[in-house]
């Protein structure tokens, strides 16, 4: 029993560190551009579709990652140039809800393209590491790699360059920030590129395990918006807590209740954090 | 083609009741609901179930789906009225998708993805070939009391104290209005009207699943209330038929193009609705009957005070 449970923490781990990736794109631009992006969904099918079609194309797994970055990054650019932003200033909900026709946009553009039937990556199989009883896949651990390194990059780019902080900087105050001859339209662009690439990127991480299909960013979406909320909306350290958490919880909730409530636990996990503690564990804007 | 017409005419005025749910909350008091399909899919299966399962007349079931939707709308508002208006949003998205969840796992309770069959229509065997046309008419006259209920809402001080909270909910709540009260009344007001026309829809069709209640009904009746124009009832009413017609239009014209597959004349249909809300969102936010504000009434001049 205590195997099944470390199992299910590690694949957990495993899954969390995948979920943060795009849970970070997702706070990061809300903390910049003030509403949240439904078009996460449509993004990670989009990410997880050009990731495939480049990893088939020949390029190895770094290089496949960087393409799905390029191209979900760009179309999260353009959404947010042409659909959401010139109406966040009406308010966030009009933004937030042209961004669910946006999400709805791309997955049919996939859906057009590609049709519904599920596609694996072909990757070379591998026999388990074992520790004991618990396994882990060489696949799962390189996906892993890729990933921490990713956030790694992430927080370095925040933490010490110029652009880093004119982003953190904005996010805080922006009246404060153009004042100091930071333009806000630029920081904008940038979190729309960076943070959308980086949900493209999960959106291939999250799908190379299993199938994708259309609707690969909608099964996730929840989970990406559990962990931005759990860690604080806005909160990029949250966001990585947040996702850990909900990677672990959806894996545990698979041995309490069975696979088909999996979906359910970003939403009872956002439920219960909004009722206990809606700052989030690390609070809003907390870097 | 009169009965296709009907058909279309009777999901039209389902549309319309969601319209006018949506319109209640978002036009009224600034609120969304995203979820909507998961509160339309609460009123049908609650009713659905009842008079199937559990016998009871159909009248009874319509009265259980307001009920249960709205007790849905004040479970979900209560852990999120006090914070600001994107944290409803993600809720109610994620309260649609577990309605879902629990629809199509909960075997022995809504027999799962099979959905439930054989959900009566009132004098549905005596009417025969007329009951299309009844059920349009029953249809038209839930409308037509949620239309007068809503805009006797509108125009009246509460309604003017939503608006007010819509406007800035703190200069409300400083003007001694209770919000989270108005938003939360509001709220589960708007989800029961959304569960009564849930039940309005399987009672008509006979037949609810799951797969009918996918979260682009809900981009319907944004698109709906979006293009009529939010913060008036009439423009809600008015885009649930101009949805309707796209819908149904663009049905047709898909067929034309040739060469496509099934999936993809699916996918364009999709595509089309979505651009569209895009579109009356970025270039025409008032929609077709923009809102009008009548003037606050003002005490008779010269009273003595």
């Amino acid at each position: 029993m205590i195997d099944i449970v470390v199992q299910a923490l590690v694949n957990g781990l495993v899954s969390g560190t995948l979920l943060a990736v795009p849970a970070i794109g997702f706070t990061a631009m809300f903390a910049v551009l003030r509403f949240p992006n439904f078009a996460v969904s449509g993004i990670a099918t989009l990410g997880a579709f050009a990731g495939y079609l480049a990893y088939g194309a020949g390029l190895q797994m770094a290089g496949s990652l960087v393409v799905a970055f390029v191209v979900a990054g760009a179309a999260g650019l353009l959404f947010d140039e042409v659909a959401h932003l010139p109406m966040v200033k009406q308010g966030a909900l009009p933004a937030a809800i042209a961004s669910i026709a946006s999400g709805l946009v791309l997955e049919n553009l996939v859906r057009l393209g590609f049709g519904n039937d599920p596609r694996g990556y072909d990757r070379p199989i591998a026999r388990d590491i074992r520790l004991g009883d618990i396994r882990v896949s060489p696949q799962q651990l390189e996906t892993m790699g890729l990933a921490l390194a990713l956030m790694l990059a992430v927080f370095a780019i925040l933490a010490f360059t110029r652009i880093g902080k004119a982003m953190r900087a904005s996010a805080d105050n922006p009246d404060l920030a153009s004042l100091k001859g930071i333009r806000p339209e630029r920081i904008a662009m940038i979190a729309s590129f960076a943070g959308m690439g980086l949900v493209g990127v999960g959106g291939m991480l999250l799908g190379l395990d299993s199938a994708i299909d259309p609707l690969t960013g909608t099964r996730i979406l929840l989970s990406i918006f559990a962990a931005a909320v759990l860690g604080g909306l806005g909160s990029v350290p949250g966001a990585v807590l947040g996702a850990f958490l909900i990677g672990m919880a959806e894996e545990l909730s698979v041995l309490a209740v069975g696979s088909q409530y999996r979906a359910a636990v970003g939403f009872v996990a956002i439920l219960a954090m909004l009722t206990l503690r809606p700052r989030g564990l690390l609070g809003e804007r907390a870097y | 083609m009169p009965s296709y017409l009907l058909f279309i005419a009777t999901i039209g005025g389902i549309y319309g009741l969601l319209a006018l749910s949506l319109n209640l909350i978002w036009g009224g008091a600034g609120m969304v609901n995203l979820g909507l399909a998961g509160f339309f899919a609460v009123g049908a299966y609650a009713s659905g179930l009842l008079t199937t399962a559990g016998q009871v007349p159909i009248v009874a079931g319509w009265m259980a789906a307001l009920v249960a939707g709205g007790f849905a709308g004040l479970i979900v508002t209560l852990s999120t009225t006090r914070l600001r208006q994107d944290y409803l949003a993600i809720v109610t998205l994620g309260f649609a998708e577990v309605v879902r969840l629990v629809a199509a796992n909960e075997i022995w309770l809504t027999r799962g993805t099979d959905g439930i069959s054989g959900i009566p229509g009132p004098w549905k065997s005596a009417l025969g070939q007329n009951f299309n046309s009844v059920y349009f008419l029953i249809v038209v006259a839930a409308l037509v009391v949620v239309f007068l209920v809503v805009r006797r809402i509108d125009r009246s001080p509460y309604g003017r104290a939503l608006r007010a909270i819509r406007e800035d909910a703190q200069v409300a709540q400083v003007a001694g209005k209770p919000v989270l009260r108005f938003k939360t009344e509001a709220f589960t007001l708007s989800a029961a009207i959304a569960g009564l026309a849930g039940a309005l829809y399987g009672h008509f069709t006979s037949y609810i699943a799951p797969d009918l209640f996918l979260p682009l009904i809900t981009v319907y009746i944004f698109l709906a209330v979006a293009s009529g124009g939010t913060g008036r009832p009439a423009g809600a009413l008015l885009g649930a038929y101009l949805v309707m017609t796209l819908l149904e239009s663009s049905r047709f014209f898909v067929e034309w193009i040739p060469g496509t597959t099934a999936v993809q004349r699916a996918a364009l249909k999709e595509l089309l609705i979505a651009v569209a809300l895009i579109l009356v969102l970025r270039l025409k936010p008032s929609g077709v009957l923009p809102e009008r504000i009548p003037p606050a009434p003002r005490p008779a001049t010269g009273a003595s005070s």
